[in-house]
């Protein structure tokens, strides 16, 4: 029989045999029972392509409650009232799901039960909230998923020792550091493409090393010591390094997360997302997990409501502050903290949780950071009771939380932390109100740390009502960087936290006046700085050299929008990302501010320097180089020459190429030209045609004789 | 040296044209009076008077005997240079926007914008030498082109005629036949609108700026691509150094965003590169707004630029400018 399955086709095949179709009354046809002329009713076909419907076949709903108290029967419905409002709370148990069964001989309970919520989600909550809960000293549940038990019924009573595999080195992840010219890598985002870069200064342009299309889905991230490379999509992060290239390393599974940061020692990551509450009343749902970047396992995660993790009071109404948790005690990262409601708690990561099991009490604490070596954090109490209880800011070290030092102080609007990057020191911005209390000035308090008694000095600039509009630390330095100042031209100030005679006495090295600056960047090395004009100013960049108080160059890169330093201090590169639409791209610069290279890029979002690892050296051998740094100097110089005449070797055979290229075209131009010139003269109607032979430039001496006329002149002897 | 600042045209520029010579420099603005200036000194010689719209392109006769203009007020006008009497006026259903005489000027190529409903146009008429001669027929007109025709030019011997426009692609046409005879490659030719296009002294290579921010070489007869000049700008407006291997692009971020950031952002450079090695030798600063228009005496030793800003400058090259090495 044919198949008629459209409707053109029953047509045509009515009009071929003479039957008009609107007189027929399709409903009147039956077809013998069973015989469907291989035509599927379209409800079967749907029927038979949905998935079969969610039968209840698993017992993943249903947990198991362990050390119960075994009680009588007179006992028994207390104790389940009492497992009945534990367990409710967390969701709805199934009607009858809650059973505790009883021994027939003994007429007591086992010590356990059986509960079945509605979904395995709730259940899993539940075993996640309650296994180890206290309900007595004797009693701590033990809770478990029913499906669970086939698994640990599995395993074997004998233990047959694991296998050990042979071991496969793994890859070197460090080989960018061995680069034979001593360069380092940066990586770009712009549009949709990712690429990473060496920085060839010799050759004053940037080496493509990788590069791929889409590679991220929001931002790209560097782990803190270079090894790694984060993405971020919507399914969770991933890490990428490795000997050849860029290959994927590691996943982090992380459904749609926001944000990544990675532990100082890069051991750890913690993502974060929030998530839309299906409740608008209610607030974001946030996830945080911490991972083993190496191992790609689960070491924690935090599930709550965003106002949990809101830290403080003092944050942002809707967000949080990023990062949530805070790593301290140096590259161990043996610690991360996190700033509660009058709590800081701290974690470990021996056992991932919290240190001696509580946080730590601080009544109205707002805000806390780690020495960036130490296992110290420093925190901040504002002014309480109306000025009756002293703002206060103390230090405390870890483990012990025994407070090391601590200072209060008077009428304090706002306070700012900053630690000398080798955790030398710490100065604390502390902005004060006046008499009146209608404005306020600013003050520093210095903390040197690896003094006896932790010594405090007061510093207050000259005139007192300045601005602070920015404040730097030399890095593995004693020296810091103020700039202060109320106009449009502030001033900049250098302080040293030694001084030749009087070693433990801040002092002030200069003041610069009037600069276009509002940002400072000290090169990772010290000595240098730049004090940069963004937004406002311009991208005005001063290079200064402190040890010398000199400003070496000065430069503009026009609307320049971020700056920063290479790892070794040798290079700066300043940007200009997407915030504006034009001339996005970056420059590179030498420390000393010599315009090295430009490259341009539409859409330009990020630009990062790829972080080193700290310089395994001590520091006597480092001083001894730079003694001897002529020696070593030699090797290089000759390096950078041989490179030079290289590179304008290779230019000069580019340039000739090019121009024997063109001649090539001229050549062949001229000559269609030639054969050309008598169809053009014809076209201008025999009119001599082209410039060539119509005029030539001759310089032409024509002498006129214009006139002649002959003259006696009277001479006078006597005029002798 | 100091450039020399025209000022005649209240609103901007949108053409500029010398003559065969090099001592007459004709401009077209949006305001609707073409003007003829002295080439070396800037003074203002006369205006062409007649037109009711923006002028967005003229050429001069190799004599420097006549002029032709096409303007937004749907014609295009034969002028007397010398006596600014209008001649004959060619009528058509769209603004014209491009003009051009052939070799010989007996025939001038003129195209009409998209306009309503009509379709943008290439057309070629003959330029009778005898006034009374003239007629408003056309004796070509090509069609097909979507997108306006910024520009339509003559190739060698009028025997094709190179169309750049909006939709980012370079045509060559038979002017017998009309029919379309080689097309820009889509990959290597420009991603945007195609704002200008201008011959090399020897009609052999062509040189057109587009929005893509680049400016591309081409041979005229082959439809090569040759060099590219990549800028951090818009290109409005380009030409090559009838004497020199420069090049010279000129544009500037869109008229609408130039109050919205610091006059430097905007890039008003006249910027000149190298014609062989692509590298850029230097740049002109002096425009308040987008340069539109820009033009080589044909001596080489002086250029003009036209702005968005309503002036034209002049420019005498410095001695250093012809001592470029490679």
């Amino acid at each position: 029989m044919a198949l008629t399955t459209s409707m053109e086709g029953l047509e045509a095949r009515a009009r071929e045999l003479a039957v008009d179709l609107s007189a027929v009354d399709l409903d009147s046809i039956t077809l013998p029972a069973g015989e469907d002329f291989g035509i599927l009713s379209d409800d079967e076909e749907v029927l038979r392509n949905e998935d079969p419907p969610e039968l209840e076949m698993g017992l993943s709903n249903i947990m198991v409650v362990d050390n119960l108290p075994v009680v009588p029967p007179e006992k028994f419905e207390k104790l389940e009232n009492v497992i009945r409002k534990i367990y409710s709370q967390i969701g709805a148990i199934k009607e009858n799901g809650l059973w505790m069964p009883v021994n027939p001989e003994t007429k007591k309970t086992y010590g356990y039960c059986f509960i079945e919520y509605n979904t395995p989600q709730e259940a899993e909550l539940a075993r996640e909230k309650t296994n180890g809960y206290k309900l007595d000293k004797s009693h701590i549940f033990a809770v478990n998923m029913l499906d669970d038990f086939e698994k640990y019924m599995k395993v074997p009573d004998t233990w047959t020792p694991a296998e050990i595999k042979p071991y496969t080195p793994g890859e070197n992840l460090l080989k960018w550091l061995t680069d034979e010219k001593a360069r380092d890598q940066f990586v770009i985002r712009a549009g949709t493409l990712t690429e990473v870069y060496w920085n060839d200064a010799r050759k004053q342009a940037p080496e493509l090393v990788f590069q791929k299309q889409y590679w991220t889905d929001s931002f790209i991230q560097w782990s803190p010591l270079g090894t790694y490379l984060a993405t971020v999509h919507r399914q969770g992060s991933q890490v990428w390094g490795g000997e050849n290239g860029f290959e994927r390393l590691m996943r982090f599974a992380h459904p749609m997360v926001k944000l990544i940061d990675f532990s100082p020692g890069e051991r750890y990551l913690i993502t974060y997302s929030s998530h839309e509450p299906s409740n608008p009343r209610d607030t974001h749902r946030v996830v945080l997990n911490i991972f083993d970047v190496r191992t790609g396992k689960v070491m924690r995660d935090f599930k709550g409501s965003a106002d949990e993790f809101t830290a403080g009071g003092n944050i942002g109404v809707s967000g949080v502050s990023w990062p949530i948790f805070r790593w301290g005690g140096g590259k161990d990262d043996k610690y991360f903290a996190r700033l509660g409601k009058n709590i800081i708690s701290v974690y470990e990561t021996d056992t991932f949780s919290l240190l001696d099991k509580k946080s730590l009490k601080v009544e109205n604490v707002v805000d806390f950071s780690w020495s960036p070596t130490d296992p110290i954090i420093s925190l901040f109490v504002p002014e309480m009771g109306g000025g009756n209880q002293p703002a206060r800011v103390s230090l405390v070290q870890i483990p012990g939380k025994e407070e090391l030092r601590q200072k209060n102080l008077f009428s304090v609007s706002d306070c700012k932390m900053y630690w000398q990057n080798n955790g030398e020191y710490l100065a604390v911005q502390v902005d004060r109100y006046t008499k009146t209390k209608k404005s306020t000035y600013t003050g520093f308090e210095l903390f040197r740390i690896k003094e006896r008694d932790i010594p405090i000095e007061v510093l207050e600039l000259e005139n007192k009502n300045d601005k602070i509009i920015a404040f730097a630390w030399e890095p593995k330095g004693h020296r810091f960087a103020i700039i202060h100042g109320d106009g449009p031209r502030p001033d900049v100030s250098f302080y040293t936290m030694r001084t030749a005679n009087n070693t433990s006495r801040v002092s002030k090295l200069t003041t610069l006046k009037a600069k276009q600056a509002n940002a400072l960047f000290w090169s990772p090395a010290g000595r240098f700085i730049v004090l940069a004009g963004l937004k406002g100013f311009n991208g005005q960049l001063e290079f200064y050299n402190v040890d010398e108080l000199e400003t070496m160059a000065t430069g503009e890169h026009f609307m320049a929008t971020d700056i920063m330093w290479d790892p070794t201090g040798r290079y700066l590169a300043t940007a200009v990302t997407s915030v504006h639409e034009m001339e996005n791209g970056f420059q590179i610069w030498s420390f000393n501010g010599k315009h090295l290279y430009k490259v341009s890029k539409d859409h330009f979002y990020q630009f990062i320097w790829r972080p080193r690892p700290p310089s395994l050296l001590t520091p006597e051998k480092e001083e001894e180089i730079s003694k001897n740094l002529k020696k070593y100097s030699k090797k290089y110089e000759q390096e950078d020459q041989d490179a030079f005449n290289q590179l304008s070797e290779q230019e000069r055979k580019r340039r000739t190429q090019l121009q024997e290229e063109w001649d090539s075209w001229v050549a062949k131009w001229k000559q269609i030209h030639e054969e050309e010139r008598a169809y053009r003269r014809e076209l201008r109607d025999g009119d001599a045609s082209d410039e060539e032979e119509e005029y030539e430039a001759k310089e032409v001496e024509v002498e006129e004789v214009v006139d002649v006329t002959e003259e006696v002149l009277a001479f006078d002897l006597d005029q002798e | 040296m100091r450039p020399i600042l025209m000022k005649g045209h209240e609103r901007p520029l949108t053409f500029l044209r010398y003559n065969r010579d090099g001592d007459l420099l004709f401009s077209c603005a949006k305001d609707h009076t073409p003007t003829v200036w002295y080439a070396d000194n800037g003074d203002r010689l006369g205006t062409y008077r007649g037109h009711n719209g923006a002028v967005w392109s003229c050429d001069v006769s190799r004599d420097s005997a006549r002029l032709i203009t096409g303007s937004a007020d749907q014609t295009a006008k034969l002028w007397d240079v010398s006596t600014g009497r209008e001649l004959f006026s060619f009528r058509f259903d769209a603004p014209a926007r491009s003009v051009e005489f052939a070799i010989g000027d007996a025939l001038a190529v003129i195209t009409t914008d998209n306009f309503m409903d009509h379709v943008p146009t290439v057309q070629v008429k003959h330029i009778a030498e005898d006034l009374d001669d003239q007629t408003d027929e056309s004796a070509l007109v090509i069609t097909g082109i979507k997108g306006r025709i910024n520009r339509a030019v003559w190739g060698p011997l009028n025997r094709t005629i190179i169309t750049a426009g909006e939709d980012a692609t370079i045509r060559i046409w038979d002017t017998e036949t009309g029919k379309l005879l080689k097309e820009s490659d889509k990959e290597s030719g420009h991603q945007k609108t195609i704002s200008s296009l201008s011959k090399s002294a020897d009609w052999s290579h062509f040189i057109t700026g587009s929005l893509d921010k680049s400016a591309k070489l081409w041979d005229s007869r082959t439809l090569t691509l040759i060099k590219t000049y990549v800028t951090e700008r818009p290109v409005n407006a380009v030409d090559i150094s009838p004497t020199h291997d420069t090049v010279v692009l000129g544009g500037g971020q869109d008229a609408m965003n130039v109050t919205m950031t610091d006059r430097r952002a905007g890039k008003f450079e006249a910027k000149f590169y190298h014609k062989i090695l692509q590298e850029e030798i230097g740049g002109v600063k002096g425009h308040f707004g987008p340069i539109n228009a820009l033009a080589f005496n044909p001596d080489g030793r002086s250029f003009s630029s036209g702005g968005e800003d309503g002036y034209v400058r002049l420019h005498h090259f410095d001695s250093d400018y012809f001592n470029i090495k490679m």
